[in-house]
């Protein structure tokens, strides 16, 4: 009745959401599936749940899938598996955004706000893209260099104007990924991340011909440039919403497509699902760690992903069958 | 029939392809041979709207390349490059399926997974569908981007040096493949060919191209003759027939 794909998806799934049930009931507040149901002090573990437990699960849940997602696409689009929102200056364009946005109009509603940044990201990452077109050498990890790099430039102006205008703060609290300022009413712009994440699995099949180059996607028929422009989109509105509610989460994006690719490929229609279901997992126990870790106390889980991540990648630079790169 | 009208491209002062009228017959194989840099990679190029050219004009079957949407004509011409250095992990079934996208948009019939087999049982690649391309052996992965382009299933199939990467035993087994798929599958092909010998041995046209210009064109008869190749490679070719084939001996 359901292949050996569906069936390894299926298990897969099962396993995030026992994993989500688990980080519900991590806290310093004491919530217990007792007292839930015993109603023995007033409700109060229920609106903790209700206001911070899932909101926080969910926020979780939507951004680790959703960055995992957006830097497959990126590795797909720019034809290299070392480039991800944070290697190609997309979340420091994002921060930009944010910052210009919060001088020039402070009273702008959040979603405007993620526009604002959304429209920085996409110019970034083409700025990028740009970038790359005119430099002759294409080695596979001069790519994320280049990002790298322009990254740092606009992350110095970004900084610049900060502390001369006294936002340094709130910068760091955006570029510092961390869910425990995430309530019930600071969380919700995240479900643009699902609407995006539909569009990107709609669109799969584009994606994964676009990867095959801009020769094969003319002959198939389709407009390349059309294509990168609706994967860059996606790409930076994510980036925005991401930063705007979570903050950056480094290597993520890296990380988990290149761990899919060695298992199923590149043929996006098959590898988004495992791209998202493993983001979301892989967010969700570098959360946990976060928060047990220290206990009662909580290391942010851009700092959680940054070590373990960075660990996971130098390994996966120095494999001996580079099938990465 | 796809006709070549005055068509140009130049970089810069560079002309690579100078005023190019040529008209191809439908039906069948033609070769455009000639010397590195006599343009004939570009004029392909420009055929299949891979490339922008700077003047002239190109019809298929009456329709204009540079105007026509881009997936009329991908049911119409299919075209496979030089250099394919596709680094996307795919298995050879996935490619080749990609190959019906024009008309699946990604969601592949039971009439579309027809042409995949079919396809995959003329190239012979049948027991490696399931494995990646970066798997495969060069010659093998060009197989792969052939069986893609005839899934497709246009009138009119494009191929820059499909003999690339391929050995002796190899190179002959495709060009058999793509005269079988012109005389069974009424295709019309065009490829560009450095092997001159090959040219003579399956094309039923021949073009030679120099310096971004039609030398000369006509049958394999009457192209593949000491004087002709002389011209076009500046070289001594001494032209014999053998088995009813003009075999060119130009190695010494």
């Amino acid at each position: 009745m359901f292949d050996t794909y569906q069936k390894q998806l299926g298990i897969a799934v099962l396993a995030i959401i026992g994993l989500t049930i688990l980080s519900i009931f991590i806290g310093v507040s004491d919530v217990t599936p007792e007292k839930l149901f015993a109603n023995s002090d007033d409700g109060r573990a229920l609106q903790v749940l209700l206001i911070s437990r899932i909101p926080r699960t969910l926020a979780i849940l939507l951004a680790g899938g959703s960055m995992a997602l957006v830097g497959m696409i990126m590795q797909i689009l720019a034809r290299n598996r070392f480039v991800e929102p944070s290697t190609a200056g997309t979340v420091e364009s994002a921060g930009l955004g944010l910052l210009v946005v919060t001088v020039l109009a402070p009273e702008m509603p959040i979603f405007g706000k993620m526009l604002v940044a959304s429209l920085f990201a996409l110019m970034g990452t083409f700025l990028f893209l740009r970038i790359l077109r005119s430099i002759p050498l294409r080695s596979v990890l001069v790519v994320p260099l280049v990002g790298i790099v322009l990254g740092g430039v606009i992350g110095a102006i970004t900084t610049f104007f900060a502390y001369r205008l006294d936002l340094l703060q709130s910068l760091n609290a955006w570029l510092t990924g961390s869910f425990a300022g995430i309530l019930s009413g600071r969380y919700e712009l995240l479900w643009i991340s699902l609407v995006l994440m539909i569009a990107a699995y709609i669109a799969a099949d584009r994606f994964t011909v676009a990867g095959m180059g801009q020769d094969f996607t003319t002959n198939l028929g389709l407009n390349y440039n059309r294509v990168m422009t609706l994967g860059l989109i996606i790409v930076s509105m994510v980036t925005a919403v991401v930063v705007v509610t979570v903050g950056m989460i480094p290597f993520l994006g890296l990380i988990v497509p290149n761990v899919v690719r060695q298992m199923q490929g590149d043929n996006v229609r098959r590898t988004a699902p495992w791209v998202i279901v493993i983001g979301a997992g892989f967010v969700l126990v570098c959360d946990m760690i976060g928060r047990v870790i220290r206990f009662p106390y909580e290391i942010p889980i851009g700092v959680v992903v940054g070590v373990v991540g960075s660990i996971l990648f130098l390994f996966m630079l120095l494999r001996k069958d580079a099938h990465v790169a | 029939m796809i006709e070549i009208k005055n068509v140009t491209k130049a970089y810069d002062k560079a002309v690579v392809v100078d005023g190019v009228t040529l008209q191809i017959p439908a039906g069948g194989i033609t070769s455009i041979i000639g010397p590195n840099g006599a343009g004939k990679s570009t004029l392909l190029s420009m055929i299949s709207r891979l490339l922008p050219m700077n003047g002239g004009q190109v019809l298929v079957d009456g329709l204009d390349v540079t105007t026509t949407a881009g997936d009329v004509l991908a049911r119409r011409l299919s075209i496979l490059r030089q250099d394919n250095h596709i680094g996307s992990r795919l298995t050879v079934r996935d490619l080749v399926t990609f190959g019906r996208y024009p008309y699946s948009k990604g969601r592949p019939t039971v009439e579309d997974l027809k042409h995949v087999r079919m396809a995959l049982q003329y190239l012979n690649l049948e027991s490696m569908s399931e494995r990646f391309l970066d798997e495969l052996s060069g010659g093998q992965r060009q197989r792969a981007f052939v069986a893609m382009v005839l899934c497709q299933d246009t009138d009119y199939v494009l191929m820059d040096e499909p003999l690339n990467n391929l050995d002796m035993k190899h190179a002959v087994a495709m060009m058999k493949i793509l005269r079988r798929a012109a005389d069974e599958l009424h295709k019309t092909i065009v490829l560009v060919l450095h092997d001159v010998n090959f040219a003579s041995c399956y094309s039923d046209y021949i073009v030679a191209m120099k310096d971004g210009k039609i030398a000369c064109h006509g049958s394999p008869y009457d192209i593949i003759n000491a004087n002709v190749m002389c011209n076009v490679y500046e070289i001594d070719v001494a032209v014999q027939d053998i088995d009813g084939k003009r075999i060119a001996i130009y190695y010494t």
